[in-house]
């Protein structure tokens, strides 16, 4: 494309500007009708009366009424915010040991947090009820060596919902702070020992003070992922962790009052906003897009340096006081201690699915009494769920190729287009990952509904589609970042016409890039269920529809021989993509 | 050079080493710098001049050996409680501090009262002239503004001894010969100690009391300036410090050496550690026509104009270059031309 920069910018730049940007176009009318018109329209519907079709504020009228909607607010927001401080405080030391091992051992690291990340929420809550139910595996672990007489209630309260939300959000914590972790100078963490600061202030002044960004960011996304949370609290939670989005769910699948689910899924929206913007007030955006956070001047920032300096003196003597206490051998190993034991809460209830799976007995016991094949058997032969596997493989393969080329073509003209509307087009790229899923789903189920698109296949791409072009566009862009535009140039001096250097040169370089962007919208469709529940519809169900079914009625053991299966094809998938995203 | 101050230290490096499993980034290694000394450490990228700095201000830990300053050992002494100073390279400035707040960093970790903080931040920022860009960041200053601030804050709280890692290889030529110096002023008005780091021989030359040349993790040959350039001791020496032509040859004991391109005449009293030597002359040694029996042969390739001087680069007869300065009022002859050249045998040297 850079070809087209050198031989046209001086003579036609107006043309220039136009030709990088017409990219943009496609994804750009995609996301218009299938993302900002569903979403924009549902903010409507909850201010119009059903009835009547006139302006009506009945829905939030009918939320302040009773405080039962005020209460799963204020219940969601709790969680959130509990889950993003939870996320925070186990990541923060996990990302900082990750960021600080060499190069050969972080790629590693980060695969023990990738593949919790990329694993199915059902899959991953699945597990939890397995683990902490109540003759699940601690519990006849615990009364099996008779530490405790009764079963510990470890489910269906707040404690099972924060241990399943934090360990699906702190994959997502530390992959937000890492990039910026790692680009921090670990000189200057010696300059600052150099002169005079003691190992504990120059981490609180200068590298903590550094990561700041890096922390709100992932406080951010993790609270606002959070917000839109159903799997984990309706099968973790009990009655008292209900939140918003199970109430959006339940009003339209069982009361089919869409206003009112408007009203709701407005609320979530409303809160997610206001989340980003003070994030921007304090920080500014383009951080979370690895951009230099704009510096707060004046007395908050005076404030900022002398809190942490505080922090910094308190902790220096706890760090005296450790070393006293445990030994220097001791304190060193405290850190990577934590990490093992945080990947190993990450990466653990996953596999114990996978001997469960085997299991000879009719249920999910423990360790298993014996072990066969016939749950596999059971899942083979139903034409149920095979069906439910043909159809998430075809889906995810369409939305892969759709959400590829789509990001492509954005990422390739933001790259080559210097306009101001640059930051613009790109935000709007990323807010399907900002909206609530839920709120999207919702979304699109009026359009659909309309379009006569409701348990369609068609459907269903357009909806996942519409949640991995913000992925796609973000692996493309950071090959392309990487990718060093004056080899096109070279290539046009050298006699190659622009297609030929695209295909000679550009695709050949950052072919790692769209095959790793492939298979992350793979994955993203193959496993998404929002979009799923209120889309696909009867017998024209998805895998992780067939799940979320099957989990709602009864636990048992085909399920975990699904869940090995579904852990199968997307731990490979990301293998692959990890593969070929980094530079051989 | 030597300061006049009480206040400086003298630093003593005893058989310090370095290895990181089968790797060794510096074998055992000795020196010593005396009170307001200008030592540099130079040599090629690799050959542990960087490993010695950071061993000395402790941000490595030495395999073995010991760092003794002002006589005492400072094997046990934290970084942050040794009294060094280091200038990185590319400078290490604190992104989110302004430029006072960077220069303020070491007076505040030193408990220093805010009025004397002030006072020394201010008196520091005009000794390197920076007075007005005391409010800004480290990223809205120029590279020779950022490394001005990173002296700043290193010799505002008077370390005795300055460590200094390439702290001009970010710049441009003719800011890096400004800053010199700056440097070597600032050196002699706080009576520092100074150990620099640079891979650049020219800016060592220039510099330093005393050169420690450095190769392959160890160090080859510790002098004044002039000693190097004059006397090398090898010829990785002769070659990495100037422009030399080399000889190598076979050194028969005595008076001699035999090589391909003839028997030369050796300084009188020259001596070798082995038979396997090499002979080195200067390229302003070197002149037209024989003298003392010592004549080599070659062919004119190219002739360099550089102002002061002309330098020419001969192919001698089995094609290996020979190079020779001329002065303003030599005939230069011309590209080739086949000329004779020949050196004093008291202005060539014997190195292993």
């Amino acid at each position: 494309m850079s070809a087209v920069t050198l031989s046209s910018a001086p003579a036609r730049p107006a043309r220039l500007r136009l030709s990088a940007l017409w990219l943009a176009v496609p994804g750009l009318v995609f996301l218009a009708v299938f993302f900002v018109y569903p979403v924009a329209q549902l903010l409507g519907l909850s201010i119009v009366d059903p009835e009547s079709g006139a302006f009506s504020a009945g829905a939030y009228q009918r939320i302040a009424a009773t405080d039962v909607y005020l209460r799963v607010l204020g219940i969601t927001f709790r969680i959130a915010g509990w889950t993003a401080l939870w996320s925070l405080l186990i990541g923060y030391p996990l990302a900082y040991w990750i960021a600080r091992l060499p190069n050969m051992f972080r790629g590693r690291m980060l695969l023990f947090v990738m593949v919790p990340f990329w694993t199915s929420y059902l899959v991953k809550t699945f597990a939890w009820m397995i683990v902490l139910g109540r003759n699940g595996i601690i519990n006849s672990l615990a009364t099996g060596s008779g530490i405790v007489d009764e079963p510990l209630p470890l489910l269906h309260n707040q404690f099972g919902v924060m241990v399943g939300m934090v360990h699906a959000m702190v994959p997502l914590a530390v992959m937000t702070m890492l990039p910026v972790m790692a680009g921090i100078d670990r000189r200057l963490v010696q300059a600052a020992q150099t002169l005079g600061a003691a190992p504990a202030r120059a981490f609180w002044l200068v590298y903590f003070k550094l990561s700041l960004p890096g922390v709100a960011a992932a406080g951010l996304l993790v609270f606002i992922s959070s917000l839109g949370f159903f799997i984990v609290p309706a099968f973790l939670g009990g009655r008292q962790e209900t939140m918003l989005a199970q109430l959006i769910i339940t009003q339209v699948q069982e009361l089919l009052n869409w206003s009112f689910a408007g009203a709701l899924s407005a609320m979530m929206l409303v809160a997610a906003l206001v989340s980003c913007l003070i994030y921007d007030r304090l920080f500014g955006l383009s951080t979370i897009a690895g951009g230099s956070a704009q510096v707060s001047t004046g007395r908050i920032r005076d404030l900022g340096l002398a809190l942490l300096s505080a922090v910094a003196t308190l902790s220096g003597h706890l760090a005296r006081l450790a070393q006293t206490l445990l030994g220097k051998r001791v304190c060193a190993g405290l850190l990577p201690g934590f990490c093992w034991l945080v990947i190993a809460f990450l990466v653990l209830p996953t596999l114990l699915v996978i001997p469960l799976a085997f299991t000879s007995s009719q249920f999910l016991e423990f360790p298993p009494p014996g072990y066969g094949l016939s749950w596999f058997q059971t899942y083979f032969s139903s034409p149920l769920w095979i069906q439910a596997t043909i159809r998430s493989f075809a889906v995810a393969f369409v939305t892969a190729l759709a959400a590829t080329a789509i990001g492509g073509f954005a990422a390739l003209a933001l790259a080559n287009s210097r306009t101001r509307w640059g930051g613009l087009i790109f935000a709007l790229f990323l807010a399907p990952m900002i909206v609530p899923r839920i709120v999207v789903a919702v979304g699109l189920f009026y359009l659909f509904a309309r379009l006569g698109l409701i348990a369609t296949d068609l459907g269903l791409v357009i909806g996942h589609t519409v949640l991995a072009i913000p992925f796609t566009l973000v692996t493309i862009a950071a090959v392309l970042k990487t990718y060093d535009q004056r080899l096109d140039q070279a290539a046009a001096t050298l006699g190659a016409n622009r297609l030929r250097t695209l295909t000679g040169v550009t695709i050949p370089l950052v072919k790692g890039g769209l095959v790793a962007a492939f298979l992350f919208a793979f994955i993203t469709s193959f496993d998404e269920l929002t979009i799923a529940i209120f889309v696909s519809g009867g017998v024209k169900t998805t895998l992780p529809k067939q799940m979320w079914d099957d989990m709602i009625l009864q636990l048992n053991p085909t399920l975990a021989a699904v869940s090995v299966v579904v852990f199968i094809v997307v731990t490979t998938m990301l293998l692959i993509a990890e593969r070929f995203r980094s530079p051989s | 050079m030597t300061a006049t101050q009480p206040k400086t230290a003298k630093l003593v490096v005893e058989g310090l080493c370095k290895r990181y499993g089968a790797t060794t980034a510096l074998e055992p290694s000795s020196l010593s710098v005396a009170e307001g000394e200008f030592l540099t450490l130079l040599g090629p990228s690799g050959s542990g001049k960087t490993t010695l700095l950071q061993l000395i201000c402790g941000l490595v830990e030495a395999s073995e050996g010991r760092v003794v300053i002002d006589g005492r050992d400072q094997s046990a002494t934290p970084v942050h409680q040794r009294d060094i100073g280091l200038v990185f390279q590319h400078y290490a400035l604190f992104p989110h501090l302004t430029v006072a707040e960077n220069i303020a960093f070491p007076l505040k970790m030193r408990g220093c009262a805010s009025a004397e903080v002030a006072s020394r931040v201010a008196a520091t920022l005009d000794m390197v002239h920076l007075g007005h860009l005391a409010g800004r960041f480290p990223r809205e200053l120029s590279g020779g503004q950022q490394q001005r601030v990173a002296l700043a804050r290193c010799f505002v709280y008077q370390p005795s001894i300055i460590l200094m890692d390439e702290p001009l290889g970010a710049l441009d030529k003719k800011l890096r010969e400004h800053m010199q110096i700056e440097i070597k002023r600032l050196h002699r008005e706080s009576g520092a100690t100074i150990v620099y780091v640079t891979h650049d021989q020219e800016e060592a030359l220039a510099m330093s009391d005393r050169i420690c040349l450095m190769n392959h993790a160890k160090i080859e040959q510790l002098g004044t300036p002039r000693d190097i350039y004059e006397r090398p001791r090898t010829a990785f020496a002769a070659d990495f410090i100037g422009i030399s032509n080399i000889f190598r040859g076979r050194w028969d004991g005595n008076g001699t050496i035999e090589t391909v391109h003839g028997r030369f005449a050796l300084p009188s009293g020259a001596r070798c550690q082995s038979q396997d030597a090499a002979l080195v002359i200067r390229p302003e040694n070197l002149h037209l026509g024989a003298q003392d029996g010592n004549v080599v042969n070659g062919c004119v390739r190219e002739v360099v104009y550089a102002g002061s001087e002309t330098r020419v680069i001969a192919a001698l007869d089995d094609g290996s270059p020979l190079v020779l300065r001329l002065g303003p009022d030599d005939v230069v002859p011309g590209i080739d031309e086949r000329i004779v050249a020949g050196w004093a045998r008291d202005k060539a040297v014997l190195v292993a």
